[in-house]
């Protein structure tokens, strides 16, 4: 049966051009990972196999500093994303529809629904006008808008693993003389942890990839890796923006695969 | 249960309506923490934006408080300043426009064409397999579009892959000039948008049900045919949602024609920018960025509207 349907599902060249998808989708990327691997200081000609430009990038003060604040910004605005998502997806599921629950909604997905440009225009014209005024030029600026602009990535993990658990154990829990503090804190709380950290993942993953916004936003001598990299490409490549690059990709990878082994525990 | 509901609801209902209106409060508490916040870093300096949309420019940039539709007239028109400053059409301005919609549904036909078989492939696969295939698209999905279009980058250019190999094999003889071009442009926002299409097309094949290919074939129905009249009506919905998903961000995308059209080349998005840098013009910017949050808004609503409707018509 399951091959008969096997048969029936296939269209011819299909599979073909799926694979061919593939290739295309991952030879640049493996082209990118392969070059940061040059002996060389082009990114064309292969001059044997060196660590060089991971050594570079590692010395490079610029790099360190803006790794550093890539981190620094992702870190706060994941953290601050997820608390504050964590407390809307608590308030709008699993309970009768309200009135202006739909504009929570709407609200809360807005940063998806806006190109990142006209959010980047509006957001340096407001921090413009607020560092004139304060003079406080510093990476708090940065954090919050990263924090706005994740809220949707952490809230849809955490929004869906509310769905589908079950009311039942809360309500044993209440049955149980506990009050909500501490049905929340000990029931809850525990078998929402997965969702959390699935949608504190997406969030820092997020943040840490912002490029417009960022560019937009920062203040001078603000750099973050993506923005660096940027500033970069407009002079001589080295393979030094490559090894940052896969740098990059491999943190990324990494949170990915341990976003989908969360995700697998609760399946 | 079902005894006397009239008498029920009416004993319960105020103190229903008391712990209801409660509950409401409660839930307009722990959600505004997150309002304030997209109130203050997202939604709320939109206003601004509209705001200076309708103000006079400054000198070296900036705005100078004075009520003003110019920047609003500035997105279609140019004064002619040899004719009394008479209102014309500007030309850069539509050849930018057009770009920009022309790029963008061309990248959502190529996604499309390729994504579609792809999302088919992904699909048909054993469940263990497709876990794994459905993963290799998610990476580039959520990996750096910088780096993505860094990586399309040293593919095309001149000394790239694609020129080395097509000289290799003696097809050409000097390298193709593609970066700095439209066609860089298109090939790269398609590289980078692919995944935004494949996964929702994912979905809607993965709920479709195989056996009605099987019908079709009965009926002896072609290939083609069951492809058209079975399957594409019926993951309708997927194909919407592909295609809305990959055309917003086109439009207003910044980054990659940035690095692959060069600064000829622009779009919407680097035409903003270009204001509120060299341009010295920040009301025309804003009045630009609102016209295109408008077009996006149009579109997402079209994109509801239509939704709804493909899901009412299959129950």
């Amino acid at each position: 049966m399951a091959d008969k349907t096997f048969e029936v599902s296939r269209l011819p060249g299909f599979a073909t051009t799926a694979v061919l998808v593939f290739v295309a989708l991952y030879l640049p990327i493996c082209t990118l990972v392969f070059y940061s691997f040059n002996a060389g200081s082009t990114l064309s000609v292969w001059q044997g196999f060196s660590w060089r430009w991971y050594i570079d990038a590692w010395e490079n003060d610029q790099v360190q500093a803006a790794a550093l604040r890539s981190l620094q910004i992702a870190i706060s605005a994941s953290f601050i994303a997820t608390v504050v998502a964590t407390m809307a997806a608590l308030a709008t599921t699993r309970r009768k529809a309200f009135r202006g629950q739909t504009a929570i909604y709407a609200f809360i997905n807005q940063p998806l629904m806006v190109p990142e440009i006209v959010t980047a225009v509006a957001l340096m014209i407001l921090f413009g006008v607020i560092k004139a005024y304060t003079g406080y030029q510093g990476l708090w600026y940065l954090i919050l808008a990263h924090s706005a602009f994740c809220v949707p990535f952490a809230y849809l993990p955490i929004r869906a693993r509310l769905e589908g658990m079950d009311l039942s154990l809360e309500s044993a829990a209440a049955d149980l003389y506990a009050n909500p503090w501490q049905t929340f804190r000990f029931v809850t709380l525990p078998l929402l942890a997965p969702g959390i950290a699935a949608g504190a993942m997406l969030a820092f993953v997020i943040s840490l990839d912002d490029v417009v916004i960022t560019e937009f936003v920062k203040s001078a001598g603000q750099d973050t890796l993506p923005t660096y990299m940027l500033g970069q490409l407009r002079r001589t490549l080295t393979p030094e923006v490559n090894a940052i690059s896969t740098g990059l990709l491999v943190l990324t990878v990494l949170l990915l695969i341990g976003f989908s082994l969360i995700n697998r525990k609760k399946n | 249960m079902a005894a006397t509901p009239g008498a029920a609801i009416t004993g319960q209902s105020e103190a229903e309506r008391l712990l209801e209106a409660r509950s409401t409060r409660n839930a307009w508490a722990l959600s505004a923490p997150a309002l304030i916040l997209l109130f203050c870093a997202a939604a709320g300096p939109l206003l601004i934006v509209l705001v200076y949309s309708f103000l006079t420019k400054g000198p070296t940039g900036g705005v100078v408080w004075e009520f003003s539709t110019e920047a609003w007239l500035g997105v279609l028109y140019t004064r002619d300043i040899f004719n009394d400053g008479n209102l014309v059409l500007a030309d850069a301005h539509l050849t930018i426009f057009w770009r920009s919609v022309k790029i963008s549904l061309l990248t959502t036909l190529i996604t499309f064409a390729v994504g579609f078989p792809t999302a088919w492939f992904i699909a048909t696969r054993p469940p263990k397999a497709r876990a794994f295939w459905l993963f290799l698209i998610t990476i580039p999905f959520w990996t750096n579009l910088l780096i993505r279009t860094f990586a399309i980058t040293e593919i095309i250019r001149n000394e790239g892959l694609l020129n080395k190999a097509l000289i290799g094999i003696g097809l050409i003889s000097a390298p193709i000039r593609l970066m700095n071009t439209d066609t860089a442009v298109l090939i790269g926002m398609a590289y980078v948008y692919l995944p935004l299409m494949v996964l929702p097309l994912f979905a809607a094949i993965d709920r479709f049900d195989m056996r009605l290919l099987e019908a079709g074939y009965d009926l002896y129905a072609s290939r083609l045919q069951v492809l058209r009249h079975v399957v594409l009506p019926i993951v309708k919905p997927g194909i919407i949602a592909g295609s809305i998903l990959v055309f917003i961000p086109s439009l207003g995308a910044y980054v990659t024609p940035r690095v692959l059209g060069g600064g000829k080349n622009m779009m919407i998005g680097n035409f903003i920018e270009l204001q509120f840098g060299q341009g010295r013009n920040w009301p025309l910017g804003a009045a630009l960025s609102m016209a295109l949050l408008l077009v996006v808004m149009l579109a997402m609503i079209l994109y509801v509207r239509t939704a709804t409707k493909g899901g009412k018509s299959h129950g």
